[in-house]
């Protein structure tokens, strides 16, 4: 069964402002958690989930599914507005967000969450689980895609390359990765904390087919994503420029908001200035 | 016979390839040392040499066993449980993934390469996550039925393999019964629970207390965690005193584990012999064991120590 795909742009616009949303009041009840890295992600999410991923919410477990490794999985509230949007559960569940017996942990719960695909929450690790996927898939003979996103200051970490090797050296064009290039980590910018530039020549000289657009242009982002299915033999990497705090002025770019919730004020300002565009 | 458990490791993956289509294979760049090499060279397809990488290495296995397969991820066990903690932890365990991870060149048996690379704290630091069971078989044959069961079995799992070749002392028709202790021999003295290639040594020991009067039981505990409860309690009500030997440090492994049972549920006098918080070094293995106190010698010793107290 072919789970019917959404190639209408407008809603899937429609659905990154609605993420949006409830990103922020998911975050604001649950007290804490990150808003920033969320709202920078989330129209590469609403582009995957509403327009590119061959997916069915009544059966998240098939096995001719694509398949998303948030390796930045703290911004799980992205992933679960995406998952509520899309019907895995309902929408008045991501208010429990973090909470005593919820199925929404801090960061991803593949054990407890439907829809997610594998637990991740360590930084560095989502493009090896990644390539063992796109792996098995082609053992399996399946044509499934895997999408990984990562963030910029996540590719700190060793392991990253590491994995970057291993897409490259077993060919896996069936890996398209992504990061979030807004350019901020907790203790400031990259350039601040750890230069990872040049992001595009690194990735690159591995071996990687290397694309970079604007993180928020959902057409750009679907435009992207075709591209890398047209080629073969080699792992892909989609840069997205982004803005951390998308949306809400008084969260863009600022590295304050990376892991802070706002509080009931702050929230009404973001939801006015969300439900507003 | 006498062959090393990573031998019959590799030999034991020779085995699944056909009767387990799901088993895959992952090293780091150490299949000659693993014993991978042989299923390497007669199923390449489903064999992935990750490099010597090993982080990514379980980060692999665990994206595979998110698929269905089972693999089983080879390196030595100072780098599967020590470099690639934070993925076995995290990756593996956490969400309860079907990988078998196989640290073989463990403890200091290594020998000549050195405390570097001797794993003395593979067991402790392994048996303290969550979901995972961790298996020390003691001798070629039980290293094989381990093997072919812990590809039948669900979850995290790992195994523990030496460098050096140990005595045979299990028959062919051996069955391995995961999380069951093994009586090896029987007694009413003292029980001496060894675990991998300390058993050979207890076995040793309780033949040479027997000529000096004093009868002592013998009991492979091959599945470290879960620990066979019953099995240990039993020992102790039995014989009232026990011993504990094992290849690795007295912090966290088989001794803390029987000790940890039954300092709840039935406290008898206990000696746990392995290594005493110190790394190990280069050397000929057996002289290694001299040095450590890890032979049948000191188990004797240990056991007379312990029935005149």
């Amino acid at each position: 069964m072919k789970h019917r795909r959404n190639s209408d742009m407008s809603n899937v616009k429609e659905m990154a402002k609605q993420m949006r949303i409830d990103i922020i009041e998911e975050v604001a009840a649950a007290g804490s958690g990150h808003p920033g890295g969320s709202l920078s992600v989330t129209d590469i999410m609403a582009t995957l989930y509403f327009d590119k991923m061959n997916i069915d919410p009544k059966n998240p477990k098939w096995e001719d599914r694509d398949r998303l490794v948030l390796s930045k999985g703290h911004v799980a509230p992205a992933l679960y507005a995406a998952l509520a949007e899309k019907g895995y559960f309902n929408r008045e569940d991501l208010k429990t967000l973090r909470k005593n017996d919820s199925f929404l942990q801090g960061h991803p719960d593949m054990k407890k969450t439907p829809g997610v695909d594998v637990s991740t929450g360590s930084l560095g690790q989502g493009l090896s689980i990644a390539n063992g996927m796109a792996l098995a898939g082609r053992m399996n003979h399946k044509d499934y895609y895997v999408y990984v996103i990562l963030g910029d200051g996540e590719i700190q970490e060793g392991q990253v390359w590491e994995a970057a090797m291993s897409s490259a050296h077993y060919k896996l064009d069936h890996v398209i990765a992504f990061l979030d290039f807004n350019g901020l980590q907790i203790d400031g910018t990259n350039e601040e904390v750890m230069n990872v530039n040049p992001v595009d020549e690194k990735f690159r000289s591995f071996g990687w087919n290397v694309q970079m657009i604007d993180g928020h242009d959902c057409d750009a982002i679907s435009a992207a994503i075709d591209e890398a299915k047209r080629n073969i033999g080699k792992p892909n990497m989609i840069i997205c420029k982004t803005v951390k705090g998308k949306g809400v002025s008084f969260m863009e770019n600022q590295v304050g908001w990376h892991g802070t919730a706002p509080n009931a004020e702050q929230a009404a300002r973001a939801l006015e200035e969300l439900k507003a565009i | 016979m006498n062959t090393a458990t990573r031998e019959a490791y590799g030999n034991a993956l020779v085995e699944l390839i056909e009767k387990n289509e799901d088993v895959v294979v992952l090293d780091a760049d150490l299949a000659h040392a693993t014993k991978t090499l042989k299923f390497s060279q007669k199923c390449p397809e489903r064999f992935f040499n990750m490099g010597i990488a090993e982080a990514d290495m379980i980060g692999t296995a665990a994206g595979l066993a998110t698929c269905g397969k089972i693999p089983f991820a080879s390196t030595f066990a100072v780098f599967a449980t020590g470099r690639a903690f934070d993925q076995v932890r995290n990756t593996v365990c956490y969400p309860n993934l079907n990988v078998k991870i196989v640290g073989t060149h463990a403890g200091i048996t290594v020998g000549p390469d050195g405390g570097s690379h001797e794993a003395i704290e593979d067991i402790a630091i392994m048996r303290s996550l969550p979901n995972m069971s961790v298996i020390v078989p003691s001798d070629d044959v039980e290293a094989r039925a381990a093997v072919l069961a812990a590809a039948e079995m669900k979850g995290p799992m790992y195994l523990r393999m030496a460098r050096v070749a140990s005595p045979t002392y299990h028959k062919e028709d051996y069955v391995f019964e995961f999380g069951k202790g093994e009586l090896v021999k029987d007694g009413k003295d003292v029980t001496i629970i060894a675990t991998g290639l300390m058993v050979p040594k207890a076995i040793e020991a309780a033949g040479a207390l027997a000529e000096e009067g004093i009868d002592a039981q013998v009991a492979n505990i091959h599945t470290i965690k879960p620990l066979d409860e019953k099995m240990v309690v039993e020992c102790a009500k039995k014989t009232g005193r026990v011993i504990t030997v094992e290849e690795a440090t007295v912090y966290g492994g088989l001794g803390s584990a029987v000790c940890e049972v039954l300092s709840d549920k039935y406290p008898v006098p206990i000696k746990r012999i392995g290594v005493q918080d110190k790394f190990g070094k280069s050397g000929d293995a057996d002289k290694l064991l001299e040095e450590y106190g890890l032979t049948a010698g000191k188990i004797m010793e240990t056991a007379k120590e312990l029935l005149r107290e």
